[in-house]
């Protein structure tokens, strides 16, 4: 995956020194003096084995954008997106799997119709619409919560109560919108999965034991009906990082989101993008592992004899 | 003797083809769900063909627009008018034009791609069907969307280029389902049978494999052009589109980069959005109507 | 033969497709005192299945139960859901067809078994863990095995764990669905021994359904025959079992060669057909499309239930014999 990573920035012919003329309109020797420092005019592959050295070692190279390297950059936007897209990613995980389960026992009510419906809807919405809509409703228009950035300036001095409050309340909206984005996919899975699980033979089991059915859907339909979801939520991984990114740009939320607007608009910042697409592959196939090993946990029969 | 045989034979096909297709026609038109999309579809359609007719380029020119700038809806101008003082409304019309184009586009080569993996993968299995699927999975893994960004950052802003990248980010879907269909289709007995008859594998491909992973090929097609819709949009919004032509997406983008929000620019801001969903809808509901004919098990008891 | 534990009297259970109504169980009389084992044969669809379901009110939504069914003289048919609950379990029990799937899958099937007892008695955990221990023993299965998954038991160790959880809360009756099907003959023989040894230590009635005669000859004491949703003939299993009266019996008896009976190793003569769509029953008998004996009013006349001495039997032909 490194290789990809690496060929695909550098099979540009010559994109890196376009961009470099570009910022810098200087003489040929200034260029060359910068090639020779990135290290361009070297052969192609002894480039790729600085760069896999340089990856290894955390130096992922110079922001254009920036111009400061760009593992500082990344390192100081991590935390606002984990913030944000992990506050989402558990409430809408919690809340959109709830929705599902209800769904599918009240199959077939208004209520279960309502809530596919809305899932739909969320679904065909672009986040990024979603969230401008909120802020024209409930920042410009009913000043409820503050319009964008993850901080109100100035408040550095503050006591660090007043700090989280004034964190909380930006975190709002864009938690909302992705939370809103992001939960129509989960209740329409745990919903096919819990009416799956319902019309298996140990409900008929369990019932025939004698047991109330909410205690049968608690304690038999759900716990297997979440296990075909742990492993669609993790294919979904991909969903939340293209959420993140369009949702932090509109709330100019200073996360790795927003960094990566910024790396497509100001240049394009190609060892930016790099890292950041680095970044972000990387995040996922660690998702995938751990969602891998959770559904091994939950499930008896993965990985036994 | 020989050639009357074969003739009839394919008429019997053709006309057992064209039965199935009247009675799937039928069932969809009894779902619900379906019409109400696919008559979406159709009013958006009709507005991307007539586009200029309803709403002729002069009227969206930069340098000599209509109206002042940011005005709220009016009389003369039913959705307000942009920072440039264009109708809103205009600018939608136009806008159905180019993001249904690289919507479908975009569908078509990433079906393409993704029907020939997947079938090639599925029918020759072996290590044909591994080193395919690796790739695929590969490709599954990664986020789409920065793998979107990333092409679109290198190859340039062109529509081609959205359509392009578009495709090659959602065909990996497409594979898998075709590949696990064609595993299955591979084991029916008519299969063996065809081969025991020494047809050729072109034959049995065409001839019995294709047309049963075509409905499926064709709901899931249905589903790729709402993600595809989707995609485009959110590219236009983040920059990456062609900067000279008018999709719901890059209509999004001016607004939100000339502060549409604070400014409280409602008409400006809801009807791409708005069309997008409605379209979005629009096949999603098609798609789903699809599914339930073709999956018994789905239907509603 | 006291009727006084279970009494089933003109059941009717109708299934809604499509808009109509068909009947599964068309009018079902049958009765069971306690110890009992009477075996009830039919091929699938013939509404065995249904009646079994009926008997615990675990019939899907869209089912109609009509008529009465009475467990120790309280009426189940209508009965609340609480009253229902109370009785499922702890008064009739049962082992269901293919244990492969009665068994929740991620959850260890000791614990299956406990939440059995915790659900009807008042003991502690420890308690029910102790008395899940003895039930497996008594039903030899290693009792250390209740740790295990049930994917890890093989089909006729399953089948064990099943009826060991039927009798985790003494039910005076034990519903037996198709106990043996889908295992292996050996395995059949040690599961039928150990129903048989159950039934008689804790004096347990029991209802078998099998399309398996040669599973009744070794356990029921009377037999029950049923097709299209009725009861065509029953009496007791040693007399059914080798004078069937009924054609239908008849052709169910024929298809299984008995072991050490030489004259039957002829070839089974199959039955013709199906049995009837139940949204589709032929008008008169409705066996007699596929009858091999049917005459002149079979195709009319419905023939009832009549009594001839110990047996009982809905036939035409068998009315016509008994009058010579």
């Amino acid at each position: 995956m490194l290789v990809l990573n690496f060929f695909l920035f550098r099979i540009l012919p010559g994109d890196p020194e376009r961009t470099l003329t570009r910022l810098q309109r200087s003489s040929p020797s200034t260029i060359d003096a910068v090639r020779k420092e990135l290290g361009l005019d070297r052969p192609l592959p002894v480039q790729f084995i600085d760069y896999l050295g340089d990856t290894a070692r955390g130096e992922l190279g110079i922001s254009y954008v920036f111009t400061r390297p760009v593992s500082e950059v990344i390192g100081n936007a991590l935390w606002p997106t984990i913030l944000l897209v992990g506050v989402a990613t558990v409430g809408a995980t919690i809340i959109g799997t709830l929705i599902g389960i209800w769904g599918a026992w009240r199959r077939g009510s208004a209520a279960d119709t309502t809530s596919l419906g809305f899932g739909l809807v969320t679904y065909a919405m672009p986040e990024f619409w979603l969230g401008m809509l909120l802020i024209l409703l409930f920042a410009v228009t009913l000043g409820w919560f503050p319009t964008s950035f993850m901080s109100t300036p100035g408040l550095t001095d503050a006591t660090a109560g007043a700090q989280l409050v004034d964190t909380l309340e930006h975190l709002f909206l864009p938690a909302l919108t992705l939370v809103l984005a992001l939960l129509g996919e989960y209740a329409l899975i745990m919903r096919s999965s819990v009416i799956e699980a319902m019309n298996e033979d140990y409900v008929t089991t369990a019932r025939a034991k004698g047991m109330r059915e909410a205690l049968v859907l608690r304690k038999h339909v759900v716990p297997n009906a979440l296990l075909p979801v742990v492993t669609l939520a993790a294919l979904n991984l991909g969903f939340i990082v293209s959420g993140a990114i369009t949702v932090e740009t509109v709330f100019s939320w200073p996360g790795l989101g927003q960094l990566t607007f910024r790396a497509i608009n100001g240049g394009p910042d190609y060892p930016l993008l790099q890292g950041l697409f680095l970044l972000f592959s990387v995040a996922v196939i660690f998702a995938n592992l751990a969602a891998d090993l959770l559904l091994g946990l939950l499930d008896p029969r993965i990985g036994r004899a | 003797m020989n050639a009357g045989a074969a003739r009839s034979g394919r008429a019997v096909r053709r006309a057992r083809r064209v039965k199935a297709l009247r009675s799937s026609a039928g069932l969809f038109s009894r779902n619900k769900m379906g019409m109400a999309g696919l008559a979406i579809l159709v009013v958006f359609i009709l507005m991307a063909v007539f586009a200029d007719v309803l709403a002729p380029e002069a009227r969206l020119s930069v340098t000599n627009a209509p109206g002042a700038p940011l005005e709220p809806p009016s009389a003369r101008f039913w959705l307000g008018t942009d920072e440039l003082g264009r109708s809103v409304l205009d600018l939608v019309i136009q806008g159905s034009q180019i993001s249904l184009l690289v919507g479908f586009l975009a569908t078509a080569i990433s079906m393409l791609i993704g029907a020939l993996v997947g079938v090639t993968a599925g029918y020759f299995g072996g290590w044909v069907d591994v080193i395919l699927m690796r790739f695929t999975d590969w490709f599954l893994v990664i986020p789409f969307l920065p793998l979107a960004i990333v092409l679109a950052a290198i190859l340039g802003q062109s529509l081609l280029v959205i359509a392009l990248v578009i495709g090659i980010v959602t065909w990996p879907g497409t594979a898998r389902v075709v590949r696990a269909q064609v595993l299955t289709l591979k084991e029916r007995p008519y299969v063996e049978r065809a081969r025991a008859l020494g047809a050729g594998k072109r034959q049995i491909i065409g001839r019995h494999i294709l047309p049963n992973v075509f409905p499926l090929i064709f709901a899931n097609t249905i589903l790729v052009v709402a993600v595809a819709i989707l995609t485009e949009a959110t590219l236009s919004f983040l920059g990456l589109g062609d900067p000279f032509s008018v999709s719901w997406g890059s209509i999004l983008e001016s607004a939100f980069a000339e502060g549409a929000i604070s400014l409280g620019a409602w008409w400006y801001l809801i009807p791409p959005g708005l069309c997008i969903v409605l379209v979005v809808l629009g096949f999603t509901m098609c798609g789903y109507a699809f599914d339930e004919i073709l999956d018994p098990r789905l239907r509603k008891r | 033969m006291n009727g006084n534990l279970l009494e089933i009297q003109d059941l009717r259970v109708l299934y809604e497709v499509r808009g109509a109504k068909a009947p599964a169980v068309d009018g079902v009389d049958l009765s069971l005192g306690a110890g009992d084992a009477v075996g009830l044969a039919g091929e699938s669809g013939c509404g065995k299945s249904t009646l079994a379901l009926a008997c615990l009110g675990l019939l899907p939504r869209n089912a109609t139960v009509e008529g009465s069914m009475k467990f120790e003289g309280a009426e189940v048919v209508g009965a609340k859901p609480g009253r229902l609950r109370a009785l499922r379990w702890a008064g009739i029990s049962m082992v269901f067809q293919g244990a492969m799937n009665a068994f929740n899958p991620v959850k260890r099937v000791g614990d299956q078994v406990v939440e059995a007892i915790l659900l009807h008695e008042d003991v502690s955990k420890k308690e029910a863990s102790g008395r899940m221990r003895e039930l497996f023993e008594h039903s030899g299965i290693a009792p250390r095995r209740a740790e295990d998954y049930p994917y890890e038991f093989s089909g006729g160790m399953r089948q064990r764990v099943m009826i060991a959880m039927a009798l985790a809360c003494n039910p005076p009756l034990v519903i037996a669905d198709e106990p043996t099907t889908a295992l292996d003959v050996m395995i059949q023989a040690q599961i039928l021994n150990l129903l048989a040894q159950l039934r008689e230590e804790r004096n347990i009635a029991l209802l078998i359904i099998t399309h398996d005669l040669s599973v009744l000859a070794q356990v029921a004491d009377r037999v029950a025959v049923m097709y299209a949703g009725r009861i065509v003939e029953e009496g007791s299993a040693a007399e059914l079992l080798t004078t069937p009266r009924h054609p239908y019996s008849r052709s169910l008896v024929g298809a299984f060669p008995v072991i050490g009976d030489p004259a039957s190793r002829g070839v089974p003569t199959g039955l013709p057909g199906d049995p009837p769509d139940p949204a589709a029953r032929p008008p008169g008998c409705a066996f007699h499309p596929r009858c091999p004996s049917a005459f002149e009013p079979c195709d009319r006349i419905d023939p009832s239930l009549k009594r001839y001495g110990p047996r009982l039997a809905a036939c035409h032909l068998v009315d016509r014999e008994a009058e010579v």
